[in-house]
């Protein structure tokens, strides 16, 4: 079967129809609280059960059992804070027990009932969260950033965020589907932030090798220059999987979400979203969700022995490379040979490559994958 | 519920002191802190094993059709 969302129970805030509409007729009664893209984007995943059992934002209760024991307060799993932050004088317009409507730029995209007004520690957040207080942390800079007051309850969604990507989203109810029709027993979760090289392909057909289904899911979110973008991403995933997968052993959806670089507890909450997707496994690769050298190469793996009651079945990689007396792509545990023989998937390699208008080496990167990417006038954010 | 709350972050349970030492024995060297720890764990994952694998769907039947309809026009299905 299926993975069982986390906490047993899919979560489906989203409103439609009459309620919908009577209740964006009113909105303007409402006190008014506009959150930022992060926060925004945490909502919808809220609502589309991504983040099941979460209904809401945090709570104060909630919010100190995830930073101090790594659960929610019912003992699930849980690493992420999920909050949501309003100023001192945001906080004079409602109290506890009040609705409230929540706007994203300048759109009203959900309703809140308040069950919860409190004060926190924003170091002790970012030391909890992210093993380190340094402002130079992009994770931690962003906590900093954050309003006086977080404020905890249930949401509803009343109007998405724009999405470039419609035709390629697919939320929690509709993947279930999929895999179930499909028939899929056993499903592996890979999520990626970059055009793939051929590391990466053998990270997911060794795992498939295992289970009935691929379930490769690109995060859609803030870019840094120097990255891919998002639509050379998909386009190149979609070549891949043309010419080198079997089609009917991988489904390809995105899901929209701002990394927040806290390496080990991090890597737990992207397998807790892919359980909720519906998978039974979760590959984590080296430094997963990592930034820098805050975390250890494999922290992002050990952590999972915390959490035998997680429901999810991680798979831990080393990193691939091509060996050339192996005569193929290999990985630490299973190559003997030197490193003046071996050749690293190296990011910067590709990237150079790519930049000079041509085809990395077909030993890291597929001649039709790279002919994709090498398709657009601009695939990197500039 | 009608249990009065523990406060704090931890409570105690009782165990026979001969399971206990039998656990101490048995974590030696496993990486486990304490007994506290290794009782936790195992706990836990007994817990989740036990716990109700029936799951309510949070749509109907008229909504199940809408979504195979997209993941049809898709090509998902
Ligand atoms: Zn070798």
């Amino acid at each position: 079967m299926v993975s069982k969302p986390h906490g047993g129970r899919l979560v489906y805030r989203v409103l439609k129809d009459s309620r919908r509409e009577r209740i964006l007729d009113e909105i303007s009664e409402l006190p008014r609280v506009d959150i930022d893209r992060d926060t925004a984007v945490d909502l919808e995943n809220i609502a589309y059960g991504i983040y099941s059992p979460l209904t809401g934002f945090m709570v104060r209760e909630d919010f100190e059992s995830v930073l101090d024991l790594m659960r929610l307060s019912n003992d699930l799993p849980w690493t992420m804070p999920i909050t949501l932050d309003v100023s001192k004088e945001d906080a004079e317009s409602f109290e506890e027990g009040d609705q409230i409507a929540i706007y994203s730029e300048g759109t009203p995209i959900a309703t809140m009932v308040v069950e919860d007004i409190y004060e926190y520690d924003k170091k002790n957040y970012a030391r909890m969260v992210f093993k380190t207080e340094d402002p130079n942390h992009p994770g931690v800079a962003r906590v900093y950033n954050k309003r006086e007051l977080l404020v905890g309850g249930p949401i509803e969604l009343l109007n998405h965020l724009p999405n470039q990507y419609e035709r390629y989203t697919l939320r929690p109810i509709e993947t279930r589907v999929v895999f179930r029709e499909r028939g899929w027993r056993t499903i592996v979760g890979f999520q990626t932030r970059n055009a793939p090289h051929i590391g990466h392909e053998y990270i997911q057909k060794t795992s498939l090798a295992f289970v009935d289904g691929l379930f490769i899911n690109p995060v859609i979110g803030r870019k840094k220059p120097g990255d891919f973008r998002d639509e050379v991403i998909l386009k190149a995933y979609e070549t891949l999987i043309a010419n080198y997968y079997p089609k009917k052993s991988v489904v390809l959806s995105i899901v929209r979400y701002e990394m927040k670089y806290a390496g080990p507890r991090e890597a737990i909450h992207h397998a807790i979203m892919r359980k909720n997707f519906g998978c039974t496994h979760f590959i984590v690769g080296r430094d997963h969700a990592g930034v820098g050298n805050y975390y250890g190469p494999y922290e992002a793996q050990e952590i999972f022995n915390e959490f035998p009651d997680l429901g999810i079945t991680p798979l831990f990689f080393r990193e691939f490379f091509y060996c050339r007396r192996c005569g193929g792509i290999v990985h630490e545990k299973i190559c003997p040979h030197d490193e003046n023989v071996r050749l690293r998937f190296s990011g910067t390699m590709i990237r150079r490559h790519i930049m000079e208008g041509k085809a990395p080496p077909e030993e890291v990167i597929r001649p039709e994958v790279a002919e994709t990417i090498l398709s657009f006038e601009k695939p990197f954010v500039e | 519920m009608s249990e009065k709350k523990p406060s704090g972050k931890y409570t105690t349970v009782s165990i026979p002191r001969t399971l206990y030492t039998r656990i101490q024995k048995l974590i030696e060297g496993k990486g486990f802190k304490s007994v506290s720890d290794y009782v936790t764990y195992v706990l836990r994952e007994v817990v989740a094993m036990h716990e109700s694998e029936v799951q309510e769907e949070p749509f109907t039947k008229e909504d199940l059709e809408e979504i195979k309809k997209r993941l049809r026009a898709l090509g998902y299905i």
